[in-house]
């Protein structure tokens, strides 16, 4: 279970373009960071915490293969995305950056500003007046790697096992 | 055994077994990753050394110089010198530098070919399920999974067949094709299973409008766009570099499992996606008159030799408006010269058209931009706001045919008038 956070409502179709756009792609995550969704909603990058949330409508990531689409959320402290459906290459790169995403079918009756919860292995969104929504199970083999932190952390563990303490 | 569609034939073959079952979670070997200056070496190069580990086959890896080149300022120097010097230091065997857009690169360096399975650092990467390959895009960090093992998860996809029956009319093409099928299915539609696009209009398609459908399956949010390959794929493959390749095995057997659309081409008018969603769909001739400023032949999805060619068809012994600015970026140095030695070139350089060098160019805003407040059509893949640099533009998306005859009206309209 994740600690309680607040939620940006977004519609649906968000896509790569405005969660990383293309001419922030050469200054590096930072500036990227800057210019996340102001497309969108131009007061995010600035008062966006950590610990908070995205609900978004359906399609959310469709576009490009950029992961800083993804990794931008990871930076400015999202939490986790929640959304009736995903693009699959941004599912593929969310959960190799360590965000996590959660398929919400639901996820429009929460409330811009919201404050939610949410428990990925037991699938489900906690509201804040108790109500739960259901999302999709999540592979185990997809949360481990939003546990470790993502791919780069998991294949560095696997190639690199600490060393036993005796 | 049950008949079985081309997909699961492509992933069995790469995960070593005799059959796989959709829905399915499983291992494949990677044939071949490719990736650019962008996706590649300035994200890889890092997290390699952080790992202290090795490119599994270089033999298998594909590096292209095409997004930041040329090199318009500091920042775009820096991502390329970073991707020169990791190529150069790694020794890579197949690095193609300032030669064209990764996805028309590929296979015009026979790195393609029917049955292989594939990656690539781009959401277009679909481009090569053109030639029977199993090629989805992915990103920075899943790649260097593959470049470090050699391997990659998979869900074995369903199947959705797009089946388009009769027989095109001259000057509607595999762009007007692809816009339909994304008004009618929208930009999750082909909800990342692989989507096969067949029947007598697609086998009549050349490779290079082949290419087009399936570069665009990533509009469509499929994983793969797979065209089962044939006659016309051997000879094409055979004059690139890639000669005497086995098709037989490669398609989907007859009552495959899967979805099926139904699309008839002789009835297809050109269509236009509007601002700002390619899956924002209209004919052609139902657009309220729309005046552009800039007119756009650019992109792997849209400047391949065909594209220019059909451009040229239109512009012949014409000249566009004198408000549109109509600018050239051919998909590949290869593609230029044959357009340049067919005459092609010179018939659009004479219609008024600007040439810009064989790069990713203005379409993801990457490198170069179009002007802010500009109204665009453009035969790219993609036209969500602020896409191609300029926040406030307002870009349509059409065939190269489209986006000519555009150019001559100065209002975006129907090609076929000046093809007679």
């Amino acid at each position: 279970m994740t600690a309680a956070g607040r939620a940006w409502r977004l519609p649906a179709e968000v896509d790569t373009d405005q969660l990383a756009p293309g001419a922030t792609m050469k200054h590096g995550l930072e500036v990227t960071a800057r210019h996340c969704l102001e497309a969108l909603r131009p007061e995010f990058a600035r008062e966006v915490q950590r610990g908070d949330f995205i609900v978004a409508g359906a399609d959310f990531g469709i576009g490009s293969s950029r992961e800083q689409a993804a990794s931008v959320l990871v930076h400015v402290g999202v939490q986790a995305v929640i959304a009736p459906s995903f693009a699959g290459l941004y599912f593929r790169n969310a959960f190799n950056v360590g965000l996590l995403l959660l398929t919400c079918p639901e996820a429009a009756l929460i409330a811009d500003g919201e404050l939610i919860a949410v428990d990925a292995r037991g699938a489900r969104v906690l509201r804040s007046d108790g109500r739960v929504l259901a999302c999709e199970p999540i592979p185990g083999f997809l949360l481990d790697l939003v546990d470790a932190g993502g791919l780069l952390p998991q294949l560095k563990r696997r190639l690199k096992p600490p060393k036993e303490t005796p | 055994m049950a008949p079985t569609t081309l997909a699961q034939k492509l992933i069995a073959r790469a995960a070593g077994r005799s059959q796989v079952m959709p829905g399915e979670v499983l291992t494949c070997r990677v044939d071949l990753a490719m990736f650019h200056d962008s996706s590649g070496p300035r994200r890889l190069q890092p997290m390699l050394a952080e790992l202290g580990a090795t490119i599994w086959d270089k033999d298998k890896v594909v590096l292209v110089i095409d997004h930041y080149v040329p090199e318009a300022d500091e920042e775009s120097r820096r991502v390329v010198r970073i991707a020169r010097d990791w190529a150069a230091e790694q020794r890579l065997p197949h690095v193609y530098d300032s030669m064209g857009i990764c996805h028309v690169v590929l296979p015009q360096q026979g790195h393609l070919r029917p049955g292989l399975f594939c990656v690539g650092g781009d959401s277009h990467s679909p481009t090569g399920g053109a030639f029977g390959a199993y090629m989805f895009g992915i990103g920075a960090t899943e790649m260097l999974g593959v470049v470090v093992t050699g391997e990659i998860w998979l869900r074995v996809p369903d199947t959705i067949f797009m089946n388009w029956s009769g027989a095109l009319t001259d000057g509607v093409s595999a762009k007007d094709m692809m816009l339909a099928m994304l008004g009618r299915h929208g930009m999750n539609g082909g909800r990342y299973q692989a989507v096969e696009f067949c029947g007598d209009a697609v086998a009549a398609l050349p490779m290079a409008e082949r290419m087009t459908l399936c570069n665009m399956s990533a509009e469509l949010g499929a994983q793969v766009g797979l065209v089962a390959p044939d006659g016309t794929t051997r000879d094409w493959l055979a004059r690139h570099g890639a000669p005497g390749v086995e098709t037989e095995p490669w398609h989907s057997d007859a009552g495959a499992p899967g979805t099926r659309h139904h699309f008839d081409a002789a009835t297809l008018a050109p269509q236009v996606a509007l601002p700002h969603s390619p899956a924002q769909v209209c004919g052609v001739d139902a657009l309220e008159p729309t005046r552009v400023d800039i007119a756009y032949i650019g992109a792997c999805t849209g400047a391949k030799l065909d594209d220019l060619r059909a451009a040229a068809r239109v512009l012949v012994g014409r000249r566009i408006a004198s408000h549109v600015q109509l600018l050239v970026a051919p998909a590949s140095v290869r593609d230029a010269a044959e357009a340049e030695s067919e005459g092609v070139m010179r018939q659009l350089l004479d219609a008024g058209a600007t040439l810009l060098p064989s790069a990713c160019g203005a379409c993801a805003g990457y490198g170069s931009r179009i002007p802010e407040g500009s109204t665009v059509i453009s035969s790219t893949a993609r036209n969500f706001k602020g896409r191609m640099g300029a926040a406030t533009a307002r870009v349509y998306l059409g065939s190269p045919y489209t986006v000519a005859a555009s150019a001559l009206r100065g209002v975006i309209g129907d090609a076929r008038e000046f093809l007679a």
